[in-house]
């Protein structure tokens, strides 16, 4: 029984380099930073006052008439998948209710939808005076939120905030009725889902699927969150384009911020019959854990990582020299990035000094649980330009890394692509791409 | 050749007890776990009960619970359960050099996990700090200031909710595929079923499946009381949650964490370990109608069952029992019945659904995994748990629900529903294990 193939037919991406995927990749090729002061709310007294923030949109454009009053209930993760998948499905050839209620060509049933989400941050702003009007004596009064404040919470509050509500809300948009997961592993999500959904289709569950993922990090919880565990970059908050260095001697920390990726899966005889285009093949993936007593780090010597990209290689069937180009995760945590380094050392060998490494996060901001998705997407624009960019902000490596970070834009086919990530909490994940034949 | 896919272990910390034998045993008597909310103040909450775990202590569970100290409780539950379960199963936790057999990058782990709750104190404090009640506006320098003083980095990042996953990882040392999802009830159901697909395509031996979560918080509380999701009966705690009943009014918070260990059966033989069931089947789908309501024929239902049932290779004749989603709720009770009427047809009346939600409450994330480890009970002892509460039948609602006592019957093959707020439905089918 031969197995099934899945490719990639579609593809959406929201960013700090703006609204597109076209957008996201000639940002990307021109060295462009997505990174400024961060504008939602006022950074005073962050000790990270930078990230990676999305231009305006306006999300009522992306969503169909008749479903607007559901705009209510997305906080900005949502928003942002929302305009992904739209743009996924636009160029895929593949209609959907949402694209065009009279034109649907798909079955309803056979397409799954698997994205990675984060830890949706409550907008403080919208729950204050809930909170102003439980105060005694200054300070919180648990028993006067039960009586006054809460009633001032709006009744669909919560559905704000459940990660799987991203999904759901595409869903509807969309029509997908076939299998629905949302992966919450942070910031090793996006390939975890892309893999989950790859495999769904394998086994012959759906016959396509919306994969990917979307987080809106730039907001007051989850900075102060990563300034407290030390990830996020304090320096440099006046020269926002050169505060993110992922593997560069200098770096100090990350930067965070928001994204939204989506890829349309598809198994590749449907696409073929269909005349799709097909961007590139899900040749393989793999998936493992770091382990850590400090689980806010990877392991020093990164093994879990080494892991997942040795299973992605073995599902792939190549050995780590047909790699042509590796986009790691790379935050610019210097100890995270020497550790994924040393497991990227590990797996490829010799070779470390050839196959070119380009961190995308110097330019997108760490986008969580977006980060993967928009990774695989910048690999498969590389890979049908026969292009790598330059990398930004690596202008002399740190100490005991050894990868060979492209620190000028390269002319190259790109056969096969890696894109891995892990995450606080020790998932890991690899993702294999493949030329289309 | 697809591997098949058994159960060899199973663990859960829960309202009801912290052991399986007295879970099951609990819920035989027709015991309750829910009471008066203890974990905070909620007296003047609209409800002011719900299902906690009660005197749980995490170094029963663990030669090194420092290592869990931070864990939110989702997690601590989590490490308790899934101790139980690697014990049962043989796998051997807490050490750099296990000797249990089992290649460490082929166990993976697969949770249905809720995030941590904010530390509240912090939480509150920070908005009082930076609110400015005449200008309707924060002043975010104020709101820092407090935050960076008063917030935990470990506490914080205790929050994100793939943190069970992590302190299961340390706990036994898998280096195989690890996921967490969070697709709300059917969350546990979900990472049971894909679990089980590893397995079968041979990305794993052996996977700890399960779930985690404690929604019992203010703000968790808060949600769902503006949701109007949740039972408000607060003058008898222990009768509210009365699934398929005419005075149903809602569901009842709960909290806890269960682990199975899914195996390949070649790897259960290799390693000559006892099988407690097999995982026959999975099917999963999603509504794709609103955010706020289920399906109203059910439609997502019905194919996640059927699609169970095609993988299982059964047809819906071959089902004794149905362990329902049964929440409580006036939309899911009289959906989930449209949808069991549609998919079992002429069998519908006559095929035995319970809902032990009627006693443990609603775990969220943890429900599905729970109800799983009851079904496995319920195959082993030919005796099917009933549905509590059931003094009233709703007239609309007219399938068998095994009202009030448990039921001696030849228990054979099973299905385990679940379906998530947001409109994801998840089954899957276990069966007994005859030696073979």
């Amino acid at each position: 029984m031969s197995s099934k193939r899945v490719v990639i037919t579609g593809l959406g991406a929201v960013s700090p380099l703006g609204l597109t995927v076209s957008n996201m990749w000639s940002g990307l090729c021109a060295g462009k930073v997505g990174i400024d002061t961060i504008t939602s709310f006022d950074p005073v007294g962050f000790t990270c006052k930078i990230a990676g923030q999305v231009p305006e949109y306006n999300i009522r454009q992306y969503v169909p008439k008749n479903l607007r009053k559901s705009v209510k209930l997305m906080s900005r993760d949502i928003e942002l998948s929302v305009m992904a998948a739209h743009e996924a499905f636009s160029h895929s050839g593949l209609v959907t209710k949402g694209i065009d209620p009279d034109k649907v060509n798909i079955n309803p049933e056979r397409m799954a939808i698997n994205f990675g989400a984060g830890l949706i941050s409550c907008d403080l702003v919208e729950l204050a005076p809930a909170v102003a009007a439980s105060i005694t004596d200054g300070k919180f009064d648990l028993h006067k939120w039960g009586k006054n404040g809460l009633e001032l919470v709006t009744p669909l509050w919560l559905l704000k905030y459940l990660p799987n509500m991203l999904a759901c809300h595409v869903g509807i948009i969309h029509d997908i009725q076939g299998p629905s997961n949302t992966i919450t592993c942070a910031e090793a999500a996006a390939h975890l889902a892309i893999a989950e959904a790859s495999q769904i289709i394998i086994r012959g569950n759906s016959d396509y699927a919306l994969a990917g993922g979307a987080e809106a990090k730039v907001n007051p919880i989850v900075m102060i969150r990563q300034c407290l565990l030390g990830r996020a970059t304090n320096q440099n908050n006046d020269e926002p384009n050169t505060a993110c260095r992922p593997f560069d001697a200098d770096a100090k920390g990350s930067v965070f911020g928001e994204a939204a990726g989506v890829v349309v899966l598809e198994n590749l005889e449907i696409a073929e019959e269909r005349g799709a285009k097909i961007h590139a093949e899900i040749a393989g993936t793999g998936q493992s854990n770091s382990i850590n007593p400090q689980y806010e780090h990877i392991e020093p010597d990164g093994f879990g990582l080494q892991i997942a990209i040795e299973k992605a290689l073995a599902d792939a069937k190549i050995k780590p020299e047909q790699l042509d180009l590796i986009i790691p995760h790379g935050t610019g945590i210097p100890g995270d990035d020497l550790a994924e380094a040393k497991a990227i050392e590990n797996v490829i060998g010799e070779t470390i000094t050839e196959i070119p490494v380009w961190p995308t996060k110097s330019m997108l901001s760490n986008t969580g649980a977006a980060a993967g998705a928009i990774d695989v997407i910048a690999a498969v624009c590389a890979m049908n330009e026969g292009k790598i960019p330059a990398a930004v902000n690596c202008d002399k490596k740190a100490p005991g890394c050894n990868l060979n970070i492209t620190n000028r834009t390269k002319e190259k086919e790109i056969r096969y692509a890696l894109c891995c990530s892990y995450t606080y909490g020790g998932q890991t994940a690899a993702v294999i791409l493949k030329q289309p034949e | 050749m697809a591997e098949r896919v058994v159960i060899t272990g199973m663990g859960v910390v829960s309202p009801l007890g912290h052991d399986v034998e007295t879970l099951w045993q609990a819920l035989l008597s027709g015991k309750s776990g829910i009471a008066k909310t203890t974990i905070f103040d909620a007296s003047t909450f609209p409800t002011t009960f719900d299902a906690e775990v009660k005197d749980y202590d995490l170094s029963k569970y663990t030669k090194n619970p420092h290592l869990h100290k931070h864990g939110n409780r989702g997690s601590k539950f989590v490490v308790g359960a899934t101790a139980q379960a690697c014990k049962q199963a043989g796998i051997d936790v807490e050490t750099a050099e296990p000797t249990d057999g089992i290649d460490r990058t082929r166990l993976g782990i697969y949770l249905g996990a809720g995030e941590g709750s904010v530390d509240n104190d912090a939480f509150f404090a920070a908005i009082i700090n930076g609110w400015d009640t005449d200008k309707n506006e924060m002043d975010w320098g104020r709101w820092a200031q407090l935050a960076f003083n008063k917030m935990d980095p470990m506490r914080e990042l205790e929050q994100e909710p793939n943190m069970p996953a992590a302190h299961i990882a340390m706990l036994t040392g898998a280096r195989g595929p690890t996921r967490s999802c969070l697709t709300a009830c059917a969350a546990s159901t979900q990472s049971v079923g894909e679990a089980m697909m590893m397995i079968r395509r041979g990305d794993a031996d052996v996977v700890i499946a399960g779930g985690a979560h404690s929604m019992i918080h203010p703000l968790g509380l808060t949600g769902f009381n503006r949701l109007t999701a949740l039972s408000t009966r607060n003058d008898s705690p222990q009768t509210a949650s009365r699934p398929f009943s005419a005075t149903r009014d809602g569901f009842i918070l709960g909290e806890g964490a269960a682990a199975v260990v899914l195996e390949s059966l070649s790897s259960a033989k290799k390693r000559g370990v006892k099988i407690l069931a097999e995982l026959i089947g999975y099917g999963s789908s999603s509504d794709a109608f609103r955010v706020t309501d289920m399906h109203e024929e059910g439609r997502g239902a019905v194919q996640a069952i059927n699609a169970a049932l095609a993988d299982a290779g059964i047809s819906y004749k071959d089902i004794d029992y149905i362990n329902a989603h049964g929440t409580s709720t006036a939309e899911n009770d009289s959906i989930e019945t449209k949808a069991i009427k549609k998919a079992f047809k002429d069998r519908a009346k006559n095929v035995p659904v319970s809902s032990i939600k009627s006693m443990l409450g609603h775990l969220i994330g943890a429900a599905g995994a729970a109800e799983l480890i009851t079904c496995v009970c319920a195959i082993r002892d030919n005796i099917l748990q009933p549905t509590m509460n059931l003094m009233d039948p709703d007239p609309e609602l007219d399938l068998d629900y095994i009202p009030n006592e448990p039921r001696k019957t030849p228990v054979n093959i099973v299905i385990n529903e679940s379906f998530g707020f947001g409109g994801q439905n998840n089954v899957v089918v276990i069966k007994r294990w005859a030696c073979e």
